[in-house]
């Protein structure tokens, strides 16, 4: 798509291409440890049922996933292997880290042979907080995935940006910060923007600071 | 050594792979690593298996992917903080871990929970066993490619979810086991709700027997596949059902005398003569019946009185050395507590079901086929917190 990569998508084609991106999400499911078991009942049991969200579970390879939920423990033993499977998903792609134990590394905050949150190995995009977290919270997490690809801007996703929101890119139009997110005039912030769509980075699911 | 039919046909499998093996060594074979990270594995234990053609001619569990060293950190913790973490050792059946945990304390500060703690820390105990098994028999068709059970099997294990959650305020890890008896009592109602529950599993355990046990093409891929003998059984450690099903007539609930209230209810031990995934499986099916029962006749059983006996605010256990061990869904898990009368115990030895279970494998993937490594890891089952801890 040279439109994205040139970052000259219409605003339009962008609405469009986003509400597409977000209904239509692969799951690659990395079923680490007891969290795996809540990821599977909200993956696969008729009671929670996540493909109403327009979210597809159990691809076959992550070659074929949009995101990737990490549910569970990431160990040291484990950490190469889950970073080399991120490593060929195709791009956009996005992750959601799930449980006490990939945020932060949980209950084992102490252990020896943890990895403390895998947002060491991959860029996370979503927390969801819980030991494990209800299915519930799994798919409270989606929906706020699915809100963040709809407000995103796809050149600045392709570029790597660190902000991606669509606020962000009209406010560097307007010349109010520049590209590295600092601010040139004070007359508008971004975290004041009314527009509930524009989160800060990262989310986490019921809020709260993630430490 | 005496053997069935089936026994002697993958007897002879296993030799023919042997022989292969010595003799025809120059033929190229090919290692097939299946995990650590496969749709068809329980989480991230990883086989690496030397294939001939079709055949497995040796395999090895490498497991550790997910150590997450418990017996260094119960070191470190004080021992109500304990239950916290073996709660997550074998994740399906929560309740279960702490139970033995909580009876070694109690030995070795020579106290008993009241009656009503330990009847309903049976009722809590198996309704996480029925909570295990019930996910077994849903995946036990995903891995032979049947979908349908596992939403049958994730339908009605939220029920028991509900349950749990209902009396302890966890709905996967309860952390509920106090030394000295259980946090709080069971809530208003919840005992008539649990017999209701009870007839749906039992309505479930009907439903996976007509849908997957009578199915054929299950029958063929699981009859005589993986056959492990009594004796063998033995030698590797295996536990639990996986033991029962080689025709050992071995339950700790009832060869042992705990202070729980397993001998007050009329239950039966499954056993299965043949030893193959089918009778680990149908041995699984049949213990999620006799769990449902003790829980149904537990429901009219519960005495009345506290359910929390006397202990200090802060426990200090006094030196010692205390091992107690008990029929978990898995097989034997027991805990080896050294105190030195300290807030938190000096050393905690686990000994959990599925690392025995799973030391069979290098001997029963030997000479049987790719595809009934699956099968055959399945019918073991194994959960992956319990294997590496």
């Amino acid at each position: 798509m040279g439109l994205v990569d040139k970052g000259r998508l219409p605003a339009p084609l962008t609405k469009l291409f986003n509400m597409s991106r977000s209904y239509s999400l692969w799951v690659y499911q990395w079923g680490l440890a007891c969290c795996a078991i809540e990821m599977g009942a909200a993956f696969g049991s008729p009671r929670y049922d996540v493909m109403r969200l327009g979210v597809i579970p159990l691809p076959a390879s992550p070659r074929q996933a949009d995101f990737v939920c990490v549910s569970g423990t990431v160990t040291d033993k484990m950490a190469p292997a889950v970073k080399r499977l991120w490593e060929q998903m195709p791009e956009p792609k996005y992750a959601i880290s799930m449980g006490s134990c990939a945020n932060c590394g949980g209950p084992y905050w102490d252990s020896y042979s943890v990895t403390k949150g895998v947002d060491q190995i991959l860029p996370v995009d979503i927390y969801v907080p819980g030991c494990p977290p209800r299915p519930e919270a799994l798919l409270e997490g989606i929906v706020l995935l699915q809100q963040r690809i709809k407000n995103e801007d796809m050149a600045a996703k392709w570029r790597g940006d660190e902000f991606t929101t669509l606020q962000r890119t009209r406010a560097v139009e307007a010349g109010e910060v520049d590209r590295d997110g600092e601010l040139i005039a004070e007359t508008h912030s971004i975290s004041e923007d009314p527009t509930p769509d524009a989160r800060p980075e990262p989310i986490v699911v019921g809020g709260g600071p993630i430490e | 050594m005496s053997l069935t039919d089936r026994q002697q046909l993958s007897y002879i499998a296993s030799q023919a792979a042997d022989a292969r093996l010595n003799v025809e060594l120059e033929t190229e074979g090919m290692t097939l690593n299946i995990g650590p990270q496969h749709p068809a594995t329980h989480g991230t234990l990883r086989i690496i298996c030397r294939l001939d053609g079709e055949q497995v001619i040796w395999a090895e569990p490498s497991a550790g992917y997910m150590h997450r060293g418990y017996e260094k950190l119960t070191e470190v913790r004080t021992f109500p903080q304990v239950t916290t973490l073996v709660n997550r050792i074998d994740w399906l059946g929560s309740f279960a871990n702490e139970v033995p945990f909580i009876l070694a304390a109690e030995k070795l500060m020579e106290i008993e929970a009241p009656p009503r703690a330990q009847v309903i820390r049976t009722i809590l105990f198996e309704l996480s066993r029925i909570a295990n098994v019930s996910l077994f028999l849903g995946d036990l068709g995903v891995q032979m490619g049947a979908v349908t059970p596992v939403f049958l099997a994730f339908r009605d294990r939220e029920y028991v979810l509900n349950l749990i959650e209902g009396a302890t305020g966890g709905r996967f890890h309860p952390n509920f086991d106090r030394i000295g008896g259980l946090k709080d009592d069971l809530p208003k109602g919840w005992i008539d709700e649990t017999r209701q529950v009870v007839k749906k599993l039992m309505q479930f355990c009907d439903t996976i027997e007509d849908l997957l046990f009578g199915n054929e093409i299950f029958q063929s891929r699981m009859r005589g596949i993986g056959v492990i003998p009594a004796d063998i059984a033995k030698d590797y450690g295996l536990s639990g059902p996986n033991l029962r099903a080689s025709g050992v007539d071995w339950d700790l609930r009832r060869d042992q005398d705990l202070p729980l209230a397993w001998d007050k209810v009329d239950w039966k031990v499954w056993t299965h003569p043949d030893g193959d995934s089918w009778a680990r499986c149908w041995i699984r099916l049949q213990e999620t019946r006799e769990a449902c029962k003790i829980v149904e006749q537990l429901l009219d059983q519960i005495p009345a009185g506290p359910v929390m006996t006397k202990v200090p605010r802060i426990i200090k256990v006094p030196a010692g050395e205390a091992w107690v061990s008990t029929e978990n869904p898995l097989g034997e898990m027991g805990y080896y507590v050294v105190s030195k009368g300290d807030l938190g115990p000096f050393r905690v030895k686990i000994r959990s079901a599925s690392f025995n279970n799973i030391s069979i494998v290098p001997w029963v993937l030997k000479g049987v086929y790719v595809p009934d490594v699956i099968t055959i890891l399945a019918s073991l089952y194994f959960i992956l917190g319990d294997i590496d801890r």
